[in-house]
This record gives structure tokens, sequence and C-alpha cells, in this order.
């Protein structure tokens, strides 16, 4: 059985992955004063398409903070990144957010589905934010759904779904646009372990794509095993990184 | 985007129905009080508007509404006919009486005295009788609502019998009269045959009523009566304003009715404001998605104003449609409220405070979207 954290280096034989996100000197503060805090301490990393990395560490060691920023939606304090030889620094206001719609899916711990939106409503909403016309959106979201095992439920609410079925829907909903980033945060968090497990082997089956970086956080031991790589955090620093035993 | 605000807004019913309610209840409040306060001092001049005839009123320099008079000379009618560019002029008696039905039931009246030749200021819609018997001895007509006031409960019936001043007066017609400010029954008689329903003074005239000769303008006409007589003359309008003004300025009644507008003001804002408020808190997480997901500043802006902006207009149009229902209904039931209606001015105001309810509303909760940063997404 892999341990948790296995320090065993990566396999070298395997062809360098295309650079997805270029982290350089991350830095994150926040308050002021005597309150200020320094989350991040100059993180330096680079995450390849076509894997899945997962990014682990107890609370509080900045995992939330690196992906928020990698993902473009906090400005760090100091360094910059990079996304799909973008650096984000370039961009403001509407450009970023913009970029934001075109390049990056999210997958959330409590899924954040919109109550009165049905399943395909609901995997539409990322092509709605791109102006696609509704009908089609919709259309397109099914087709998703059906991919991720929910062809039977298109019309079903959330709350006629189980947790897992709703994480599938997320997952869905952040696949749609086909963005060459995926955040998930904790995806399994809020699922028994069964549910976790097909989470997880949905992610790995359907997420992951040679042009796209697949990033998940997560706290959950259970899930290890579908790491291609493993990034460790603790204090704001990455301490290991390296492939879990199962890949190595 | 928009089809996801509305299909927020229209899930989350309990809401939703609320801060449309609270946006209706306030509108029913404003408009119905409003209403009201409009038909009541609207009222105040309905004795000017019944006397469709004249463009010019004459009476004592001092008066200040059409309630408060202070009888001139019966002579007075003769100067004015005299004033050059004055087509007619007749005279037009208005004064408060007791009337006694023979059983001692009294009720106070508003009793008009009409020119005994032209009739002008006579009631214009009839329902019973002929305005020609006015003319017989003791004649007078009854307002059917006063009709109903003096002989609750019973059918409308000519040849009843009342007594003002000690005199017998016969009712020889049923008529409508556009309703007055007092809730007063409405005796309409000749001049002459009025003067001996009311205790003797020895001035007796309220009104000279007129009309100038074509190319005179009625207020070229009041200029020239004031300055021959000495008389106030004013045209219609000046005289519909003036009462309408003096009720205005000297009852409580705006204060009141503001009041209770302010009042609906307030409710309608907190309800829908507060309901509005808790709906966006509690859909903070889904817009720090949608911000997540792309959707712009603008975008969100739009969103909520639109949710709020459906809420004004579902609120606006039930809360008028309870406020016309009402009318509707107490117009029949309850004389008192007969003729009031929603001047379009009240329900084009009240739009307008629907906008400021709704502009209240959304603001507190824009404010919160705004500020909200998409990162808050992935704090659970």
């Amino acid at each position: 059985m892999p341990t948790a954290l296995d320090t065993s280096m990566p396999d070298s034989s395997a062809p360098p992955p295309t650079v997805g996100v270029a982290c350089r000197g991350i830095e994150k503060e926040f308050g002021s004063g005597e309150t200020r805090t320094r989350v991040l301490h100059g993180i330096d990393v680079d995450i390849g398409c076509g894997a899945l990395t997962l990014l682990v560490g107890p609370s509080g060691c900045g995992k939330t903070t690196l992906i928020s920023i990698i993902a473009g939606l906090l400005d760090p304090t100091a360094g910059d990144v990079t996304l799909f030889g973008t650096p984000q620094s370039q961009l403001r206001g509407n450009r970023r957010v913009d970029f934001r719609a075109r390049n990056v899916g999210f997958v959330f711990q409590q899924y954040n589905l919109l109550p009165s939106l049905t399943a395909a409503e609901n995997v539409a909403v990322p092509l709605l934010v791109a102006r696609q016309p509704r009908k089609r959106a919709i259309e397109q979201a099914a087709g998703v759904l059906e991919a991720v095992g929910l062809g039977s439920r298109l019309k079903a609410f959330p709350n006629q779904l189980s947790g897992g079925q709703q994480q599938r829907v997320a997952i869905a909903r952040a696949l749609v646009h086909e963005p060459r980033l995926l955040v998930c945060d904790e995806p399994t968090a809020a699922l028994d372990s069964s549910s976790g497990q097909t989470v997880m082997e949905l992610l790995k089956s359907v997420a992951v794509h040679p042009d796209r970086t697949v990033i998940v956080v997560t706290h959950d031991a259970r899930v290890l095993q579908f790491g291609d790589r493993l990034l460790e955090m603790a204090d704001g620093r990455i301490v290991l990184d390296t492939i879990p035993q199962s890949h190595s | 985007m928009n089809w996801v605000a509305w299909k927020m807004l229209n899930g989350d019913t309990a809401k939703y129905l609320g801060a449309v309610f609270g946006v209706a209840f306030g509108v029913l409040l404003i408009t119905q009080q409003a209403s009201i306060f409009v038909g009541l001092m609207s009222r105040t001049a309905n004795p000017l508007r019944d006397v469709r005839e004249a463009s010019v009123w004459v009476t004592d320099r001092h008066q200040q509404n059409a309630d408060e008079i202070e009888p001139i000379a019966d002579g007075a009618v003769h100067r004015i006919r005299g004033v050059e560019g004055m087509d007619w002029a007749v005279r037009l008696y208005k004064g408060v009486a007791r009337a006694r039905r023979p059983d001692g039931i009294f009720r106070q009246v508003i009793l008009l005295g009409v020119d005994d030749h032209s009739f002008v200021g006579a009631p214009r819609t009839i329902l019973m009788g002929d305005l020609a018997d006015l003319r017989r001895p003791s004649a007078v007509f009854i307002d059917k609502a006063g009709h109903e006031s003096l002989w609750p409960g019973e059918p409308l019936q000519l040849g009843r019998e009342i007594e003002m001043n000690e005199r017998r007066a016969v009712v020889v017609g049923i008529c409508e009269t556009s309703a007055p400010f007092q809730s007063f029954p409405v005796v309409v008689a000749t001049y002459s045959q009025a003067t001996q329903f009311i205790a003797r003074e020895r001035k007796q005239l309220s009104f000279v009523v007129g009309a100038p000769v074509a190319g005179v303008a009625p207020a070229e006409a009041c200029r020239r009566i004031k300055a021959a007589t000495g008389f106030e003359a004013l045209t219609y309008d000046q005289f519909v304003w003036q009462t309408i003004n003096y009720y205005m300025a000297n009852t409580g009644i705006p204060v009141n009715f503001g009041i209770t507008i302010v009042l609906g003001f307030i409710v309608g804002a907190a309800i829908a404001g507060q309901t509005f408020y808790l709906f966006t808190l509690e859909n903070l997480r889904h817009f720090g998605a949608l911000k997540a997901m792309g959707v712009n500043n603008r975008r969100l802006i739009g969103m909520v104003l639109l949710q709020a902006a459906i809420i004004g207009a579902v609120g606006y149009s039930l809360g008028v449609g309870m406020a016309v229902a009402f009318f509707e209904v107490s117009g029949r039931v309850l004389p008192d409220l007969r003729g009031i209606n929603i001047p379009w001015q009240v329900a084009v105001g009240t739009a307008g405070v629907v906008v400021a309810i709704i502009t209240f509303a959304s603001f507190m909760s824009l404010r919160r979207v705004l500020l909200l940063e998409p990162a808050v997404v992935f704090r659970g």
C-alpha cells in the first residue's frame, strides 16, 4: 500500500509534460500592520498538462490561497503566475475575468450548484457566461452529463441528486467549456468513500487530457492513489514534490 | 445570464413572494391613501364642477373657498351683468340646512339654490322626476346618496316630504351629484325656493356665476368685474385651486394622509429591502461561483437589478391591482368613497416610489455582491 506521502522521485523515463501553470516567487500576505500575516513564502512550481496533480497539506498551510492565485481569483503580493504562456500580471479587470471564463474550470467542495436550475441547466452555466444561446448550451451540457454517467438525470434539480451525483454534475459544469485548467477544491470532502472513489475515477478518466492541467486540493488520504503528482505544502511552502507510490 | 437571474429569483419562492408582497403592500397603501387624499381634495371643489356652464365666479372679496360663504347682496347679479364683456350672469345659493323627516329623523344637508329660469347649476343626471318640476311650490330634488342617507334601506321614491326651516319640501326628483367633501345629502331647489328654506339674512346670495361673451377671456372678465364692482371674481380654475389649496393649508388632511403614505414607503422598502437583501446573502456563494466562472461585475449588476426590477414590477402590478379592486368594491358598498378612483398621476408617482424602493433594496445587495471576492468559493 502506498503511504500518504511518498517521497519517491518522479519517473525520469516519462516525456516531460507541457507546462500549463508556472508559479514564480509567489508570495501572499493578508492584513496590514501588526496583523499582517504571510501565507505563502515564495512558491516556485511548474504544473504540467495531461496529469492529475494533488495539492495536499494541513489546514492553514496555504493550499486554498495558492489555488486561488493560480486560478486568478486572488492577486499575489509578489511573484507571478503564468497560465499556458500568459502571465496573469499582464491581465487586468475584465480581460482577466474573460481569460478565466475561457480557460479555467472549477469544482467546489460544496458543489455550488444553483438549486433552482436542473442538472443540465447548471452544467450549461459556463456556456451561458460565454454568451452561447441557451438552447444550444443546454444541449451541449446534456452531452457532457451523458459522459459523466448522468444522462438519465438531465432534468433533476440538485436537491433530487445524491452528493456524489451533485459532484458529478459540478465536474460536468467545470468541463463543459473545455477549460485548459481545472481546479478542484476538496472534491471528495463531502462524500462517502464510495462516492469519493467514483468522483476521483471520473476526474481521472474524463478531466485529465493532454492539453489540460488538473489540480486537486485534498485532505483525503483515500484519493492519493489517483494523483500523478503530489505537492505537499506546509507553512506556506511546498515541502514535497513527488509521485505517489502507486505510479512509481 | 438574465435567464439565470430569473431562475435564481423564481427558485426561492418564499423570498420572492416575501419581497413581492412587501412592494405590493407598500404600493397598496400608497396608492390607496394617495388616491383617497386626491379624491377628498378634489371633492372640495365638486360644487364648482357641477356648474360646468360657468367660467366666472363672483363672491365676497374675503371669501377663501367654496364652502365658507360670506353672502353678497342679491342685487349684485345686476351689477355683474352690467360689466362690459359679460354674456350672462345668474344667482347661485349654496348653504347648509337641516332636513327633518315627518318622524323627526333629520340630517344636515347641503342646500343648492339654482337660477329659477335658466337652472344653471342644476344637476345633469336625473334618476327620477323632471327638472321642470323644480318650479312647483315647495319642490326639491335630492341626490341618490342623500336619499339613501335620509331613508336608509328604502327604495328611491318621489313625493316624500321633509321639513327645512319649518317649511315643507316635497321631493319631486332624484339626481346624481358629484360627491361633496362633507358627506351630507344634497338638496336642490330654485334660488327663490332655497332662500325660504334657510334662516332669513339680509344678504343671501352665495355666488354670481356667469360667462363672458366670445372673445373675452374669463380672466379678463374677472379683472373687469373686480375693477367695476369690488367683488372677488375668479375663473373656474382659479376658484377650484383656491378651494383645494385652502383645505390643503388649513386642515390636517395632507399631514394625516402624508404620514400613511410615508409609512407605506417605509414598510414597503423595509420588507422588500430586507427580504431581497436576505435573498442576496443566501445566494452570495452562488454569486461568488458565478464570479469565479467569469461573470464580470457589469453582468452581476445586471442580474441583481433585473431581479429587483422583477420584484418591483410584479409587486407594483399586484399592489395597484389590489387598490383598483378596493376602489371598485368600496365605491359600490361605501357611499362615502363613491367616485374616488386612482388618478394616473398617483399611479405614475407610485411607480416612482417603487423605483426608489427597489433601488434601495438592490443597493445594499449590490454592495455585497460587488465587494464579494470570488475566492470566497474556496472557503466552504
